[in-house]
């Protein structure tokens, strides 16, 4: 089943707001996926810096003295903010690969949620209430964010297994469904050098977009050459850095349902996730269409129905 | 009339109230407020009864509703009015994918749109769109009529038997052994009939009618490539 919700901020009077009303919407969708919860939220963006979201199982261990540790090898300053078990790495610029390297040597059980100018990603096992309050996600600001609730059907309850999953900088997935294909694709995305770490359907979903973008297809190219190669049910929610877009597979099964108002635009697997955000009553409400992808960015003009570009 | 909160009573508190009622009930007619999209709100009523849900409905309103008229003030969630025998269900709104889904008799009204798989194996009721209906419609529809004020998605009637749908705008596609028909004089007094009941003002005769080639109905060799 799986649960999926969205928010997209227009008013930025309600920025302050969004992680507390995207854990209100997160946790109606618990009956929908109850074994893990996820939350990419985009955040404030520092100049000349780029963000790492990181996580342990031993956050103590870890952790301890990473900042000043990757600081001095990196030869620029590095500084953390430890969050449970995800710690957000502020690294200057352009230095992930090198960040990411020196990780694996200097700690080789930490794992990367995330990277990006603006993009946090959080993810854990257990109840999306419980999830949400771990990370205090309800205090968050940010420009726009999603969050996921897995009832897991294809493989293991794991902290990798949960969603969101980062497909490339401030790019993120989420998905409702499942994948038929992810075994054959998964070999054919290994051998063409992608990595990906589990045997996760949602995974190899994710891996497929950031193969499709290495190659040069824009994300809007890589969701519609999705429709052609992705071989299953899914419902897509994938953040970018200046906003979120929806894909539905062509049948259309996986339930999903946007609202839109002057002050945001919304998404929730039922309605039902939608219910207390200001103006329900009077928004725009309807469904998207099958086998078409839907882009709403915070870039100069945005449209409510652009074909992703 | 008889007023309650869902939010205060609990789904299953409203539901055993309405459920409580019988034929020859007093209290006949019921709203529900704050429905806030919760799933299964009067399902398996058995009297003839008037209840209004006000605000959006979750999953499954009005599931294998006996004789009762639901109206719903606000959008119907997937599988509204699923397996529904006799009464009636009319939503102000747009309706989910699999309205109507497997349902016996009695009518389902939307006067917004209605999304996938309208009416998927329906089995005699009767469900008019004023708005347009997504792919899929009456999938193995068997018996009942399926009224599109506006246009139909692809696949309409696919694998169908006798269900009659009459469509008003364009069908996109038609499914396997889905056709065409000729609209006669009972189809459009039937038509009419049906329009009148929903409320919606359009004439019949400029429906188009379609339903079943009758090809598929048994296994030939011969068209195994379009099942």
């Amino acid at each position: 089943m799986c649960g999926i919700v969205g928010l997209f901020l227009k008013d930025k009077s309600l920025e302050p707001e969004l992680g507390k009303m995207l854990t209100s919407m997160l946790i109606t969708m618990t009956d929908r996926g109850p074994d893990s919860a996820g939350i990419a939220i985009y955040g404030a963006e520092t100049e000349g810096r780029s963000k790492m979201t990181i996580q342990s199982d031993q956050p103590d261990l870890d952790f301890a003295g990473l900042d000043s540790a990757l600081g001095e090898t990196l030869g620029g300053s590095v500084s953390m903010k430890v969050l449970s078990t995800h710690a957000v790495l502020s690294i200057p610029a352009g230095s992930f690969e090198r960040a990411r390297a020196l990780l694996g040597d200097l700690r080789p059980n930490v794992r990367i949620m995330s990277r990006g100018d603006t993009l946090e990603i959080y993810k854990e096992v257990g109840l999306p209430k419980d999830v949400a309050a771990r990370f205090n996600v309800s205090e968050m600001s940010g420009t726009h964010g999603i969050g996921h609730t897995r009832m897991a059907t294809e493989s293991a309850v794991t902290t990798m297994g949960a969603h969101p999953f980062n497909t490339g900088d401030d790019q993120c997935l989420v998905h409702n469904g499942s994948l038929s294909n992810h075994n054959s694709l998964r070999r054919k995305l290994r051998r063409e050098g992608i990595h990906i770490e589990t045997e996760n359907d949602t995974e190899v979903g994710a891996a497929y977009l950031t193969w499709k973008m290495r190659e040069g297809a824009s994300l809007g190219e890589a969701l519609e050459s999705a429709l052609d190669d992705l071989d299953g049910f899914f419902t897509f929610l994938v953040g970018t850095k200046d906003g979120f877009g929806v894909v539905r597979d062509p049948i259309a099964c996986k339930p999903a349902v946007m609202a839109e108002t002057d002050q945001y635009v919304a998404f929730g697997s039922e309605y039902r996730a939608l219910v207390d955000l200001p103006g329900i009553e009077s928004a725009r409400v309807w469904e998207p269409e099958p086998a078409t992808v839907y882009f709403w960015s915070h870039n100069a003009s945005p449209t409510h129905k652009e074909k992703a570009a | 009339m008889q007023t309650v909160d869902l939010q205060e009573l609990g789904l299953r508190g409203v539901n055993a109230a309405l459920h409580a009622q019988a034929a020859d009930t007093n209290q006949t007619v019921w709203t529900i407020e704050n429905a806030k999209g919760s799933h299964a709100i009067a399902c398996g009523l058995d009297a003839p009864i008037e209840v209004t849900v006000k605000g959006s409905t979750g999953y499954y309103c009005g599931g294998m509703n006996q004789q009762a008229t639901i109206n719903i003030h606000g959008s119907a969630g997937p599988g509204t009015g699923e397996n529904m025998m006799s009464g009636k269900i009319i939503i102000e709104g747009d309706a989910s994918q699999y309205l109507g889904a497997t349902a016996h008799g009695g009518m389902i009204v939307v006067k917004g749109n209605a999304s996938s798989r309208c009416g998927i194996s329906m089995k005699g009721v009767n469900i008019v769109v004023q708005g347009n209906i997504g792919h899929m419609s009456a999938f193995m529809g068997q018996s009942g009529n399926l009224v599109v004020c506006g246009d139909a998605g692809d696949a309409l009637g696919d694998s169908c038997y006798e269900a009659r749908f009459f469509v008003r705008g364009e069908v996109k596609s038609l499914g396997a052994d889905c056709e065409k028909k000729e609209m006669r004089e009972e189809h459009l007094t039937l038509l009419q009939g049906l329009l009148d009941e929903a409320g919606f003002d359009f004439k019949a005769e400029e429906f188009t009618r379609y339903g079943s080639a009758r090809n598929l109905y048994n296994f030939d060799v011969d068209n195994a490539g379009a099942y």
